[in-house]
């Protein structure tokens, strides 16, 4: 297997073409820009189309448009991005349609800033676009599950025919590290849903999301949610770290869970005995998962680069059976490990 | 020998074909309502018509079907 | 006896929710004709609008993807892109296409986006009970200009096919109406020509058909096409706005 030094965006960009991926439609805003300018670069010579949109607003169209007609497609963006292609995304639910959407989050609310940031998981897990849906969230926290997460994201697309976003930071998107490509198989599957013209040999398909009628409307969504329940039982994911004994078990994704496994090793040093509760996909939010992580706890500790998001997630996992409490920095500051090892002293972990 | 058929079921009674036929011959009648409600379009002389199509051609229903 | 003429195969053979009069079905029956004509039913793709013309998806014969609001002409191109062998049209009002669907519009004529556009255009947002469109006339009164479209206040109506024949990717813009069969004639020929023009690839083809919405303007549907003719037809005259062939053969 190849192994190279590749930036976060560069690497997702290739494992995305390497699945298949035929389609990527994009607009350009920081710091998700790589992922665009790779694929410009080898999209055409792969057999595939980049194609810069004229608005976050019309990219996730064209991703409509392709996924419709089957083909593997995606977009990346960052938070005010997917912000605009929320219309879109929540077309897209309604039309059972699969497609990769990548989300390199930066500060908020407005403009923000460029620097990294976790709070849109609130969006990502709960309210992605209006109306009762959800999109597969994955949460990576490497290079390398950059591409793993990406092949993944496009096989449970297919599979569940929905949108699959990844939810990765500034921090992983710009940071370079070793990766290794596995052998990722070109897939596409069989669609027989999919508007690509019926050469006169079928029924004719229709890609929709409108039901005037309420009890179809109804059933519909209902269908979907009866979907969303397997999701919820098959498709959770998480990294539990030194939690067997853990009595603090601090609970964090992505970027910050790299800074959290290191507070964690501090604080194991110190005899403070505390594990990493680190959520592979948010949604679904692996709820079983952290329960069994988190048995012997007698505290939680959310640390998230928000004002507390992830925080609800828990609390709800563990029906609030247990003390949550919450260390987090915003607006692009990056928690320090010393900050949050103050804070599981604080919490009494210290002997 | 030319004759229109009207979708009785279709024909919402808009009158537009009245104003295409170039014979003056496509009408609305006020007899006998569709089940949706309207009075249908008929032809009132069946042996003036020439075929021409033009009041199938202004139907928005498609409601005409023409032989010749 | 033979039939001179019937339903076309690409239209479905069921009933138009549309209003009794409203010149969409006309439109409808066009491109499906054209589709026929050419013997592309099987490799068309049609994308529907939000508006009046929301549920076509119904009644066309070929695939069909319904859109939102605007954004017709962006999933076109995701589906040409993603297919380009294929046949792809949207069908869009003129507040969809005109006013929140402006900047798709226009970008996806500038990149000369191999697809047919056709652009109804009535003046009128239809499906809402008969708002101010972009393409509302000055002094029309509408739902939201009870006292009349005011320039001063509203602006000015937007001439789609004069705007979009600036652009380079433009391979055909012309304005036709459905108020009579001479008229209808010439629609279909213009279809046609678009669809044509995508076989060829020759790019971005717009066709903007005139066309009445009697319920919202408060007319009868024989009064409505007077209205056309009448008041819409100065203000948007009729013809080609541009045509990349006659473009070169002029050059």
């Amino acid at each position: 297997m190849e192994r190279s030094l590749m930036k976060g965006n560069e690497a997702l960009a290739e494992a995305a073409m390497r699945a298949g991926c035929k389609c990527f439609f994009g607009y350009p805003i920081t710091p998700q820009t790589e992922i665009s300018a790779y694929l410009a670069k080898k999209m055409a010579a792969n057999g595939g189309l980049f194609l810069q949109a004229e608005s976050e607003v019309a990219a996730i169209n064209m991703v409509l448009g392709a996924a419709s007609t089957g083909v593997r497609v995606m977009t990346s963006s960052s938070s005010p991005g997917i912000s605009l292609k929320s219309e879109g995304i929540s077309y897209i639910a309604g039309s059972d349609l699969p497609c990769v959407i990548i989300n390199v989050q930066r500060g908020g609310p407005g403009l923000g800033g460029i620097q990294p940031s976790q709070a849109d998981y609130w969006q990502a897990t709960k309210g992605l676009g209006h109306g009762d849906f959800h999109v597969l969230v994955y949460a990576p926290a490497s290079v390398q599950e950059m591409v793993d997460v990406v092949v993944k994201a496009f096989d449970k697309a297919d599979e569940y025919r929905m949108p699959a976003m990844i939810l990765a930071d500034g921090i992983l998107g710009q940071m370079m590290e070793p990766v290794t490509f596995p052998e990722i198989e070109a897939k596409n599957g069989d669609k027989p849903w999919a508007a690509d013209g019926h050469k006169n040999k079928r029924e004719h398909n229709i890609i929709n999301s409108l039901y005037l009628q309420p009890d179809v409307l109804e059933k519909s969504v209902v269908d979907r949610y009866e979907k969303y329940k397997k999701i919820e039982e098959t498709e959770a994911d998480a990294e539990s770290y030194l939690c067997e004994d853990a009595e603090i078990v601090v609970c964090a994704f992505g970027a910050t869970a790299r800074v959290a496994k290191s507070t964690v090793n501090q604080a194991r040093e110190k005899g403070i005995k505390a594990g990493l509760f680190r959520p592979k996909t948010v949604w679904p939010f692996p709820a079983k998962q952290l329960q069994e992580a988190s048995k012997n706890a007698k505290t939680l500790l959310s640390v998230e680069m928000s004002m507390g998001q992830m925080i609800d997630d828990i609390k709800l996992a563990i029906n609030c059976s247990k003390p949550v409490e919450f260390f987090g920095r915003t607006g692009g500051v990056i928690p320090k490990p010393t900050e949050i090892l103050d804070e599981i002293v604080r919490l009494g972990g210290a002997k | 020998m030319a004759k229109i058929t009207v979708n009785f079921e279709r024909c919402k009674g808009c009158g537009l074909c009245t104003t295409a036929c170039p014979k003056k011959i496509v009408a609305i009648q006020k007899e006998r309502r569709n089940p949706k409600g309207y009075y249908t379009a008929e032809c009132i002389d069946d042996s003036a018509c020439i075929g021409c199509a033009m009041c199938a051609m202004m139907c928005p229903d498609c409601a005409i079907k023409v032989e010749k | 006896m033979a039939v001179v003429f019937d339903r076309p195969h690409a239209f479905c053979d069921i009933p138009l929710h549309y209003c009794p009069g409203c010149t969409h079905g006309i439109i409808h029956r066009l491109v499906a004709e054209v589709i026929d004509e050419m013997g592309i039913e099987g490799d068309t793709i049609g994308v529907c609008p939000v508006g009046c013309s929301v549920m076509a998806y119904d009644y066309f014969n070929c695939y069909m993807i319904e859109a939102p609001h605007g954004r017709a002409p962006a999933v076109a191109t995701g589906v040409k892109r993603a297919k380009p062998d294929s046949f792809v049209f949207t069908y869009q009002g003129d507040g969809d296409l005109a006013a929140i669907g402006t900047a798709e519009t226009v970008h996806a004529a500038t990149r000369g986006e191999n697809i047919v556009v056709i652009f109804v255009n009535n003046t009128t947002y239809g499906m809402t009970g008969g708002q101010m469109a972009p393409t509302t006339l000055p002094g029309q009164i509408t739902q939201t200009t009870p006292y009349g479209r005011d320039p001063k206040v509203q602006g000015y109506p937007v001439r789609v096919c004069e705007m979009l024949s600036t652009l380079t990717g433009t391979a055909l813009a012309q304005r036709v109406a459905v108020d009579s069969v001479p008229h209808i004639r010439e629609a279909k020929k213009a279809i046609r020509k678009a669809f044509e023009n995508q076989k060829e690839k020759k790019g971005f083809s717009i066709v903007e058909v005139l066309s009445t919405c009697p319920t919202n303007w408060g007319l009868t549907p024989v009064e409505a096409l007077d209205r056309l003719r009448n008041d819409m037809i100065p203000y948007y005259p009729l013809g080609v706005y541009k045509d990349i062939d006659a473009v070169k053969e002029g050059e």
